[in-house]
């Protein structure tokens, strides 16, 4: 019973040195321990609370790891067909183009079987934000080899590591979308220390900024690790990523509106 | 504003009548013989003219899951293709089907399998009304036999859809959808401004959230949902039967066909009564719910019925459940594109029938 009283005493309010968003439901998440699922959740979730967004929200989540995403957050969802997710949210945001649409995907998702979806919805540049969460493994039917798996890295289908001579390499998938003129702001976030999730925070609520300008869509790749895929322990996976998944796959933003405005001006002065 | 008459091919039609019935939303991919129907829309403006959304998708895998999200959204929205590419969509709409989303799915269908042809074909039947994708569903699938119904049918379709929550297909062919005929086209509705109560709009403070999925791990609550499914298409069945008889009242033969073959047929039933044979026929203009009864009771009083189809015979096999060994029920179609004669089913009933 004293336990229980001093669990109590913690959660009073002014004691509270971090709350849960009322945009998280109680619902328990499907995740592994140390996975970065939750972590990204989090961020959404707060970003469209702060922003006051929860009415004008409508996300699409994928099939992978996180095809129950729309139990964990309090807002309107659509869960699409694997990879069809940049399809489903391209007609909602044409018929509905003053809410807030995106998409949350995963590696296989997005970069295997969703391939032509992802690159058309950000060719015809639709006005909505794409998260891309890549660690770079099937997750949820058990590990196998993802299009973002690294060269020799082991998988359940790859169980040799990953032999681009016949496997093929890993695709670069937020490195492509930046190069099309339909994309607005890109960038490559991580949720492994705090430091990167705060940075991986700045980007959301940017992107969920910019979304309102309907310049074009919003791409933010998550790396993030998979701990049960990887068979390591949390720790070690987030070692293992930093070590391993970030000199393949860089932090930081690909393209900003900024960096396009100067690159115009230039291409501008160098025609005068 | 009145109704109005034009010179139109069914696939322009389809095109018209969905502007003029409000629809929210068209998502379409090229493909012959229906590619007239997105060049339509692209070239009428519905977009200036209603506010319509228009987009050639990049593949019809996109364009149903389209559908799907617009679908989701409460919207009247609607896809067209043609067999392949009817194929390509049966994933996105066995999830329409299992979210019980209403939409509308036109098929101007040709011969195959694979890519066949590009000529007519009723070889879709078996994909349009078994289901076509996984799962335990069914569309709900009009038949028209003339440009006319072309347009109608597409006013009735989203009727249909919204009534059950369920996806509606058109099963035209290359004939119908390429051949020029006079149109009365409805007058202009608004695009509704009700939402209904399920759809995903935004989580608006007064109400729950809304979630379009057709996801279910815990096996007890799947079954109760396809129960619901299967409650549903019995009320379908019970409700929603249309066919129209030519000749039937005096028939001692009785023809079962639907759409263009139904065109033919009625030629066919014109030449045999003038050799002295009394034929009638039965057109199916709902595939499902099939016309099951009405062709049992007429299955009481005839010597034998011949199924005449554009396939190697795949609605006779529904003519036969329904006729349950009452009487001789034989099939003669042509295949790959080609359209029976008048006079090759006349002679067909009489060799396979009347035993030559």
């Amino acid at each position: 019973m004293a336990e229980i009283t001093g669990i109590k005493e913690i959660i009073k309010n002014e004691n509270l040195a971090y709350k849960r968003t009322s945009l998280m439901t109680d619902n328990t998440l499907s995740y592994c321990p140390g996975c970065g699922h939750g972590t990204v959740h989090r961020i959404l979730a707060e970003i469209i609370e702060e922003e006051g967004l929860q009415s004008d929200t409508i996300g699409v989540s994928p099939v992978g790891c996180s095809v129950l995403l729309y139990n964990f957050i309090d807002i309107d969802w659509q869960e699409a067909a694997h990879g069809r997710a940049p399809a489903v949210a391209t007609a909602i945001k044409r018929l509905l183009p003053e809410k807030f649409v995106f998409t949350y995907q995963g590696d296989g998702d997005l970069a295997a079987i969703g391939t032509a979806e992802t690159i058309h919805a950000c060719n015809r540049g639709e006005n909505i934000l794409i998260i891309f969460i890549n660690n770079g493994i099937y997750g949820m039917t058990g590990g196998q080899m993802a299009p973002t798996t690294l060269p020799g890295m082991k998988s359940s289908t790859s169980p040799f590591g990953r032999d681009v001579k016949t496997m093929g390499n890993p695709l670069k998938m937020t490195d492509i979308v930046a190069t099309l003129p339909g994309t607005y702001y890109v960038t490559r976030q991580s949720v492994h220390t705090p430091a990167n999730v705060r940075k991986a925070k700045k980007a959301v609520r940017k992107a969920v900024q910019y979304q309102k300008l309907n310049s074009g869509t919003c791409f933010i790749e998550i790396v993030s690790n998979c701990p049960s895929g990887w068979k390591m322990t949390p720790v070690q996976s987030n070692q293992w990523m930093e070590e391993n998944m970030l000199p393949y796959y860089p932090l930081g933003d690909l393209k900003t509106p900024e960096e396009t405005q100067k690159k115009q001006t230039k291409n501008l002065d160098e025609n005068d | 504003m009145e109704k109005e008459l034009r010179l139109m091919k069914g696939n322009e039609a389809v095109a018209e009548a969905a502007i003029r019935a409000g629809t929210d939303g068209y998502f379409g991919y090229p493909i012959t013989p229906q590619s007239e129907i997105l060049e339509y829309l692209m070239d009428a403006r519905p977009f200036d003219r209603t506010g319509m959304i228009v987009l050639q998708a990049e593949s019809e895998v996109a364009a149903i899951n389209m559908v799907y999200g617009g679908a989701g959204c409460g919207k009247k929205v609607m896809t067209s293709s043609s067999s392949p590419g009817i194929s390509l969509k049966q994933e996105g709409i066995s999830y329409i089907a299992g979210a019980e989303l209403p939409c509308l799915i036109v098929n101007v269908a040709r011969g195959g399998p694979g890519l066949g042809t590009i000529q007519p074909a009723q070889s879709d039947y078996f994909q349009a009304v078994k289901g076509g994708g996984h799962g335990d569903y069914h569309l709900i699938v009009l038949a028209p036999a003339s440009v006319q119904e072309m347009a109608d049918f597409v006013e009735l379709g989203f009727e249909l859809a919204f009534k059950y929550r369920n996806p509606v297909m058109i099963l035209s062919d290359g004939a119908i959808g390429q051949m020029m005929e006079k149109v009365w086209l409805g007058p202009q509705k608004e695009r509704s401004k009700s939402v209904p109560e399920w759809a995903v709009t935004g989580k608006s403070p007064n109400r729950e959230r809304n979630i379009i999925t057709s996801l279910d791990l815990d096996p007890n609550a799947q079954e109760e949902f396809v129960r619901k499914l299967v409650a549903k298409y019995k009320k379908i069945r019970e409700t929603e039967v249309r066919y129209e008889e030519f000749q039937c009242e005096d028939a001692e033969y009785l023809f079962v066909a639907y759409g263009t073959s139904a065109r033919v047929c009625q030629k066919s039933v014109q030449l045999a009564r003038e050799k002295g044979i009394k034929a009638g026929l039965l057109r199916p203009i709902t595939l499902f719910p099939f016309p099951s009864d009405r062709i049992k009771e007429i299955a009481r009083r005839v010597k034998g019925i011949l199924s005449v189809e554009m396939s190697a015979g795949q609605m006779v096999e529904d003519v036969r459940l329904a006729v349950c060994g009452q009487v001789t029920v034989k099939h003669f179609g042509r295949m790959g594109g080609i359209i029976p004669t008048p006079d090759e089913v006349v002679e067909n009933l009489k060799s396979e029938i009347l035993g030559g």
